[in-house]
């Protein structure tokens, strides 16, 4: 109850309150507009923070990541275009349900399962913190590194279809993050003697490039869209009933999103992906799913929103970001001397908490906002792809140069840019290259510390939360494996499938016999053509 | 298109290249590593500050190689040309940014601002009288936003050292 009482006292403040409302209005905003998102966001709003009190600029931000998938759902329902990538699952549902004219229904649901997901996340969290106080001192340098190294792993694994090049771009991120002075010994890596180098790469400076100039670059390039909105009439209130007639989808969804949040490198898609396989798997009415089923779009939104509050888990209680966006938030920690970790959680406690209150807060000014204003957002739905660009390459100068009033940052975070730009043109992922930044120093830091009390190798997984986590590793690696394994017989499958001629034992024989045949028919005409070459053709002509 | 081309994660048109430039790029960080980063004597193994670059440009080539290895198609072809050339053209913007970049030091933010992004809506295409109103209301509010209101750090231009006293004071500290 003092912890309570205390957290309340840290978020009593005038410049708290306008942080939270800018937060969650802007992040609506934000997330409405699809092209934008809360990364982009976020990497440009990071340097304006700086300058904030942690809490202040911690609720800013995390208010663009809270309420950002809240105004996602606008465009998927409306345009069936997601607002932000998570949103992705709520066109599967919320598209149907506006062409069949049924909007506001779809958009009242939307807005409640979210809402569901924030709050149910945010009390898990807070009632879950004093266990994690007690859990979090037991992770120790090993574990820590242990820790990361799953989350890496995690992020690489959940990247289905693309995991070799996550890989790669996760080994490029460990390498930007080498780059500079070693802290220890003192000597360059990577360097190439220039001086710019020599204080390393910024993460923020990346970030920006990845982020947001990548996405400036994107959309001037690409093509502006026509778009067509629809009215809307009525009030959003019956969403809320219609929620309450659905508590097992939205529990068994809200839970997905906390434990899925919670594993760094998971995050809202599994979650998706689980509450939605679970709701169609349950439903009375599997045939409705994808076709505007009203199941559907809460198991999607629930579990989306059900992720933010729970990826600051591993961030404040390890010091370990889940993905790209509390990525960004640790350098916030960073610049105020904050250090996130177990130490936080056991000296800090009403901090930790002040935050999960105000994701509480900042749910609920969501939802009043959302309910009140819905129609005049759907009008920023409508602004051209290629202007926003422009917008966003001007916002992200800001962010850049604002940083050490640097130009060297600014063609850095240009080549980052268009590096970002051709990923995205080639659908690749740029998250595994800022979590392999992040997640490459911690690992490097807490390994050398970890090794220095180690005499044999077993030594380092000897206590049982190391232990845990080298088992889940290797759990993590043989599930990837398997996938592998099984994604190859599929394709295999697939490809004896397409094929139009007759796959049996007798006709293959054949084919091969017929190929034996033909290859050695070649040969021995060659033989042939070679000691009694044709006295007509080309070479007689000469 | 084939099987592999079908079950391919994205579209197929310019990954051969970017695969070739990202493992061409990590076998030459890879070459540099004995250069580039240090052995200390008397120090264990993983403390080594040639471990983790070594870890990481070793994944870098294994991990790229194998991407290239398992790339559906490997020959070059027509849309891979295409592909190719708006990455080249997307070189534009990023002249436009660094031009933006380095003429704020010179004019000041907020005259840079008002110019620039009227002028980048133009290029784009948006021409009339209502875009070039908006823009120019855009590029107001992003200057008094951040530099007016929050205090972020952008220098003064070196223009404004010609403005009076008073004014001077005024546009290096707000605008």
């Amino acid at each position: 109850m003092d912890t309570l009482l205390a957290a309340f006292s840290i978020l009593d403040r005038w410049d708290v309150f306008l942080a939270l409302l800018v937060g969650s209005i802007g992040g609506v905003l934000i997330g409405a507009i699809p092209g934008v998102g809360p990364a982009v966001a976020i990497a440009i709003l990071l340097p304006a923070t700086f300058s904030m009190d942690p809490i202040v600029g911690l609720t800013v931000l995390l208010g663009i990541y809270g309420s950002s998938m809240y105004g996602g759902s606008i465009p998927a329902i409306l345009i069936n275009t997601p607002g932000t990538a998570v949103n992705a699952l709520t066109t599967y549902d919320g598209f149907p349900m506006t062409t069949r004219g049924e909007a506001r229904r779809a958009l009242s649901l939307a807005y409640s399962s979210s809402f569901f997901g924030g709050i149910f996340s945010v009390i898990c969290l807070v009632l879950f913190a004093p266990v994690l106080a007690k859990v979090a001192p037991m992770f120790g340098s090993r574990e820590i590194f242990l820790a990361a190294l799953l989350g890496i792993i995690l992020v690489v694994v959940a990247h289905r279809g693309q995991s070799l090049i996550a890989a790669a771009l996760a080994c490029f991120g460990i390498l930007l993050n080498t780059v500079g002075l070693e802290p220890v010994k003192y000597s360059k890596r990577y360097t190439f003697e220039q001086s710019w180098l020599s204080s390393g790469v910024d993460l923020i400076v990346v970030v920006l490039g990845l982020f947001a100039l990548s996405q400036a670059f994107y959309l001037l390039q690409g093509e502006d869209e026509k778009i067509r909105t629809t009215k809307l009439r009525g009030g959003l209130f019956q969403g809320l009933r219609e929620l309450g007639r659905h508590p097992r989808v939205a529990g068994v969804s809200a839970s997905f999103g906390v434990v899925m949040g919670m594993i760094p490198g998971v995050g809202e898609f599994t979650a998706q992906f689980l509450s939605y396989t679970y709701a169609r798997r349950t439903s009375k009415r599997p045939e409705d799913f994808g076709n505007g089923s009203s199941e559907g779009l809460i198991a999607a939104e629930t579990a989306n929103n059900a992720v933010p509050a729970a990826a600051m888990v591993p961030l404040l209680a390890l010091g370990i970001p889940g993905e790209a966006l509390t990525a960004m938030m640790l350098s916030v920690f960073y610049v105020h001397n904050v250090v996130p970790g177990p130490q936080l959680f056991q000296n800090d406690m009403p901090f930790v908490v002040a935050l999960y209150l105000a994701l509480l807060i900042l749910n609920v000014l969501v939802l009043i906002f959302l309910l009140f204003a819905t129609n005049g957002l759907i009008k920023v739905v409508k602004i051209p792809n290629r202007f926003l660009g422009v917008g966003i390459l001007t916002l992200s100068f800001v962010g850049v140069y604002s940083l050490r009033n640097s130009f060297t940052d600014c063609l850095i975070a240009a080549c980052f840019g268009i590096f970002g730009f051709v990923l995205k043109r080639l659908s690749l992922p740029a998250v595994p290259i800022v979590l392999g930044m992040v997640l490459g120093g911690i690992m490097e830091v807490k390994l050398r510390a970890g090794m220095a009390r180690v005499k044999q190798p077993w030594d380092f997984i000897d206590r049982p939360i190391a232990f845990i986590l080298f088992v889940m590793i290797l759990g993590v690696l043989a599930l990837h494996i398997r996938y592998v394994l099984l994604e190859r017989r599929a394709a295999k499958e697939e490809e004896w499938s397409a094929k139009k001629t007759s796959t049996g034992f007798g006709m293959q024989m054949f084919r091969r016999r017929s190929f034996l045949s033909e290859e050695r028919g070649k040969r021995v005409r060659e033989k042939r053509s070679k000691y009694s070459p044709r006295s007509t053709g080309p070479r007689s002509r000469h | 298109m084939s099987v592999e081309e079908h079950r391919f994660k994205g579209p197929i048109r310019g990954q051969i290249l970017f695969a070739i430039v990202f493992l061409a790029a990590s076998v030459w960080l890879l070459s540099q590593l004995g250069a580039e980063t240090k052995w200390v004597k008397r120090t264990k193994f993983f403390a080594q500050p040639r471990f983790w670059p070594a870890v990481a440009v070793s994944g870098m080539v294994l991990f790229g190689g194998l991407h290239l290895w398992k790339l559906p198609r490997k020959r070059m072809v027509k849309p891979d040309f295409v592909e190719w050339k708006i990455w080249f053209f997307g070189i534009e913007w990023v002249l436009w940014f660094l031009a933006y970049v380095w003429i704020v030091p010179l004019l000041g933010y907020l005259p840079t601002t008002v110019i620039f992004v009227p002028l980048m809506a133009w290029r784009i295409g948006y021409r009339d009288r209502r875009w070039m109103a908006i823009s120019v209301g855009f590029a107001v509010a992003v200057v008094l936003l951040f530099k007016t209101f929050l205090h972020v750090k952008i220098p003064g231009g070196a223009v404004y050292e010609y403005l009076p006293s008073g004014l001077r004071s005024f546009f290096l500290l707000y605008l």
